[in-house]
């Protein structure tokens, strides 16, 4: 499982405000691929677009398509709930459900899918807890509330509950922005684990932590405020940051704007 | 607690007496306690005068409430002690009689039923409109609505009463006569004759208390977070499962004191209740028939013929509604404060 | 956990594998069924003995309710059944309750403009019986104005200081004990406020019915509602701002009276609107104190007054179709007045800068 995604002429807009431009990239299966840029590039948005989340937001409309394993997730009779529920998400603030303990906030997804036998559900749960690396932390405090936890534990805690659906992707929007170096590094070692069994897109503004934890990375920019977003140079994260084809790529990258 | 900045305040302290108005120049008005902060500055008295001002404030609030309770306890004991009745379980209301004999238990069961009937048809409506408002409807319509149904909160409930009256009244008859027709074989829909009921009367509540609690809720499920809405969507639910995971855990302390409050306001609706009720003095459970009294109605309505006697007995039924209401009222905060451990207070 | 054995662009099939399809209905299938299911109402109402709208509503509802339900299980099934479901009762449960809503607008607009003229607003009920055409609400216009003006006079100042003690002051056992009791007292029942100023300033202390009497009634009411919303702007104001004047050395009284306070003022005039125009339409609690009379009295201390709401309740009360037109109108007055106080609420919490 894990699958690859294709995007072909990816344009995405807010009301009239066309947030990024015709974006073409191809995400490999079992590869973490990382989106770079400056802020207000549109590199959430292009993440957002993959699991149809774009779309929430009032007036927000995407033009192109994306491909998972040949199959564009905006065509016609496709289900915005079964994609979802294909390619997860996880947020920039760790948003466990507060109302519910840590082991209701990892069996939601399941809940949700019908899944009843409380067998089933305390192995997922313990599975999803191990593969977060939260198990040995949390496992004699399951029914305690998820919002009790520490920042770092709680972006873990949302990570056990995106897998525990088993989704083929995983999308991270800033996964670590809202943490600590020590969570960030529990998290980046989580990422590398992760990938042999997922398909990882990651948006970061560290780019240290992009080339730590990535096999790709796209680099976002625009020309001036207003503009859209585009892509301006995708590759192997080697080849990025040490020789990218771009001018503008090097000049970010370096430091030297942005 | 007001020592430890005194000092500091000494540089500021002239400016200060001589652009403030009158309390600084007059050296002991608070008594003892300004003796402690003695030489630093008069500053300091100030500030103690200040203190005490909004302190007595508080304590008169407290002292308000105690004269009421005490007032109407004593008012309500005289007529309470005259009368020949069980004041609780006596259905008849004859204060003015000689012997006087009352009870408040027909019209506390009228303003129970009613309120209860007004909260079942009322609250899920409620929350509806302001799910809708909130999460199905668009933008731009959403904040009309928003607006229009705070306005509606507003309207007075003598308007409904009045609109109940003349509007309402005529139209419920069919509906009654229906629910009488096929759902008769239950006792609460059975009725001979149907008219200006409790029921009509509920429905009227309803009405009146639908925009609060639709209101309330709505303030409630637009506080909750985006990120919690996000989260359930990512995870594959549909609309109505993020509803159910993420909208309406985090809303729910809040609809529950909507409810409670749309309640409180049923209980104690007098206007609305005496305009629409024949107001008669029994318990039936045929919610149907033109009969039943309120505690709030039969004051408005009973008060202006009332002797001493009278006015006693009606006090001391409007106790038992204050009472009734407290009660609800601190239920409402009892299930709130047991659900906020798993509350978004913690997040 | 199948297993992956095609991979590669655009292979039939790959969307079963990952169960990306959904059926959904075409978008116009909702309004059908609501079409569909006011039609079989109306039929039924024509050819059938059943004649009250409000059923006939009430059936188009539960008929549009059912047919969605069945329809959407039969082609979505499952989890999208559900939510579907659950779409069509809340927008049946909001097209319901607007049609009350709606209903009493347009009831109290249509049937009150009629007697909006000058005479009205010019003139007291001096002489008019129920019977008669004319007559006006001039006195319950001059009495609400005076009770809660009076009314806003007592409760605001005080409620204002009890916040502030609250907020700035309050630890321990008296400022629970008053949080609590301000509880209280915001689940009061208006008429209980009445009966306790009957019982207390009109007869114990033989002050006899009066304006006042009225506005000290609502000032009850008032109370409650004016000290937990400035309590609430109170709270809102940044530590920042008062360590900010204790540090240039500002005493406590005036950095509460020159910074904190008028950094919460919006929000505070929103609460009290809210308040004014909440008592403007009290009815139980002026019944009691304030009496009613046809008569022009414009001195609130002494003798008794009209309202607005005491004039509806008084002219609805009666049978006679002039005395409900005045009613009518009288109760067009009252929303406007409240709309406007409303508008005004608004207008500040627009300006509010804490929220």
């Amino acid at each position: 499982m894990a699958t690859r995604i294709d995007v072909n002429g990816l344009t995405a807009y807010y009301g009239k405000f066309k947030a990024v431009a015709d974006v073409n990239l191809t995400i490999e299966p079992k590869n973490v691929t990382a989106f770079i840029g400056p802020s207000g590039c549109g590199k959430s948005t292009v993440l957002r677009t993959l699991n149809r989340m774009h779309e929430v937001l009032p007036g927000a409309r995407v033009e192109g398509r994306v491909l998972l394993d040949g199959e564009d997730l905006y065509g016609a009779g496709m289900d915005p709930v079964n994609v979802r529920r294909t390619v997860g998400m996880v947020f920039q603030r760790p948003n466990p459900f507060p109302t519910m303990s840590i082991y209701e906030n990892v069996i939601a997804g399941l809940k949700l899918n019908g899944v009843r036998k409380k067998a089933l559900l305390d192995e997922r749960v313990e599975e999803s807890l191990r593969g977060a690396n939260l198990w040995e932390e949390v496992k004699d405090r399951l029914g305690r509330p998820g919002a009790g936890l520490s920042g770092g534990q709680q972006q873990r805690l949302c990570i056990a509950r995106a897998i525990a659906v088993e989704p083929q992707v995983l999308l991270m929007d800033e996964p670590c922005s809202a943490l600590d170096p020590i969570s960030t590094l529990a998290i980046e070692d989580l990422i590398t684990k992760l990938k042999s069994s997922f398909t990882i897109v990651i948006v970061t503004h560290n780019m240290q932590q992009a080339s730590r934890v990535s096999d790709a990375t796209a680099f976002f920019s625009l020309e001036k405020t207003g503009d859209p977003g585009r892509l301006v140079e995708f590759d192997k994260t080697s080849k990025i940051f040490s020789n990218p084809t771009e001018k503008r790529t090097e000049d970010y990258v370096s430091g030297r704007f942005g | 607690m007001t020592t430890e900045p005194d000092s500091s305040a000494d540089a500021a302290e002239p400016r200060g007496a001589a652009s403030a108005t009158a309390p600084p120049t007059d050296p002991p008005p608070a008594g003892g306690p300004a003796a402690a902060s003695s030489g630093k500055a008069r500053v300091g008295v100030a500030d103690l005068i200040f203190k005490n001002l909004t302190r007595t404030a508080g304590i008169g609030l407290l002292a308000l409430i105690a004269v009421i309770a005490t007032f109407l306890v004593l008012r309500a004991t005289d007529a309470l002690s005259a009368n020949t009745g069980n004041f609780l379980t006596t259905e008849e209301w004859f204060p003015n009689a000689s012997p006087p004999k009352f009870g408040v238990a027909a019209t506390l069961y009228g303003t129970v039923v009613s309120a209860a009937v007004a909260m079942i048809i009322a609250v899920p409506v409620a929350v509806g409109i302001a799910l809708f408002i909130t999460v199905y409807a668009p933008r731009q319509l959403s904040s009309i609505l928003g607006y229009i149904v705070d306005l509606l909160a507003a309207v007075p409930s003598v308007v409904y009463g009045l609109w109940g009256l003349i509007v309402l009244a005529p139209h419920m008859k069919g509906i009654q006569l229906w629910l009488n027709d096929y759902f008769g074989w239950i006792p609460l829909f059975d009725a001979d004759s149907v008219g200006r009921s409790l029921f009509v009367a509920s429905v009227v509540l309803a009405i009146m208390i639908l925009p609060i609690v639709a209101a309330l809720s709505r303030e409630v499920f637009l506080q909750v977070p985006i990120a919690h809405r996000e989260a359930a969507l990512a995870l594959g639910a549909t609309r109505w499962e993020m509803i159910r995971v993420a909208v309406l855990p985090y809303g729910k302390p809040g609809v529950i004191s909507a409810s409670m409050l749309g309640l409180g306001r049923a209980m104690g609706e007098t206007i609305a209740v005496a305009l629409v009720l024949p107001a008669s003095f029994n318990i039936s459970e045929h919610i149907l028939s033109p009969a039943g009294n309120t505690i709030a109605a039969n004051v408005a309505n009973g008060w202006g013929e009332a002797n001493d006697i009278g006015r006693g007995a009606l006090i001391a039924s409007g106790l038992v509604l204050f009472i009734v209401t407290m009660i609800v009222n601190i239920l409402a905060r009892a299930i709130v404060a047991r659900r906020r451990e798993f509350s978004g207070s913690a997040a | 956990m199948t297993t992956a054995t095609v991979s590669g662009p655009a292979v039939d099939g790959t969307a079963d594998r990952l169960g990306l399809r959904g059926q959904s209905l075409p978008r116009w299938v909702p309004l059908a069924v609501a079409a569909g299911a006011v039609v079989v109402s109306l039929l039924i109402y024509l050819l059938t003995p059943v004649d009250s709208e409000i059923q006939i509503v009430l059936m188009a509802a539960v008929v549009f309710v059912i047919a969605m339900t069945a329809i959407s299980t039969a082609v979505e099934g499952g989890r999208r059944a559900r939510d579907r479901f659950a779409t069509t009762l809340v927008y049946t449960a909001f097209l319901l309750a607007v049609i009350p809503l709606v209903a009493v607008l347009v009831s109290v607009i249509s049937k009150g403009v009629g007697r909006l003229d000058a005479d009205f607003f010019t003139h007291s009920m001096n002489g008019i019986g129920a019977r008669d055409v004319g007559g006006g609400i001039y006195h319950a216009i001059i009495g609400t104005v005076e009770q809660v003006l009076l009314a806003s006079v007592l409760a605001v100042p005080f409620g204002l200081l009890v916040a502030i003690y609250l907020v700035e002051y309050g630890r321990g056992r008296i400022s629970r004990m008053i949080s609590f009791f301000v509880d209280v007292l915001t689940g009061l029942p208006s008429i209980i406020a009445g009966l306790f100023i009957l019982a207390f300033w009109v007869l114990a202390l033989d002050q006899g019915f009066s304006g006042f009497a009225g506005a000290l009634a609502l000032a009850v009411l008032m109370i409650p509602t004016v000290v937990r919303s400035a309590e609430e702007m109170l709270k809102l104001v940044p530590n920042e701002l008062r360590e900010a004047g204790y540090a240039l050395g500002v005493p406590q009284w005036r950095t509460i009276l020159r910074v904190v306070v008028p950094t919460a003022l919006p929000g505070i005039v929103t609460g009290v609107m809210l308040a004014v125009a909440r008592v403007a339409g009290e009815t139980a609690p002026v019944l009691l104190t304030v009496f009613g009379t046809n008569l022009i009295n414009s001195n609130p201390f002494s003798g008794e007054q009209s309202s607005l709401p005491l004039y509806i309740y008084s002219q609805a009360g009666q049978p006679q179709q002039f005395a409900v037109d005045r009613a009518w109108s009288a109760a067009l007055v009252l929303i406007i007045i409240i709309m406007v106080l409303n508008l005004i609420a608004r207008l500040f919490a627009g300006r509010n800068r804490l929220k």
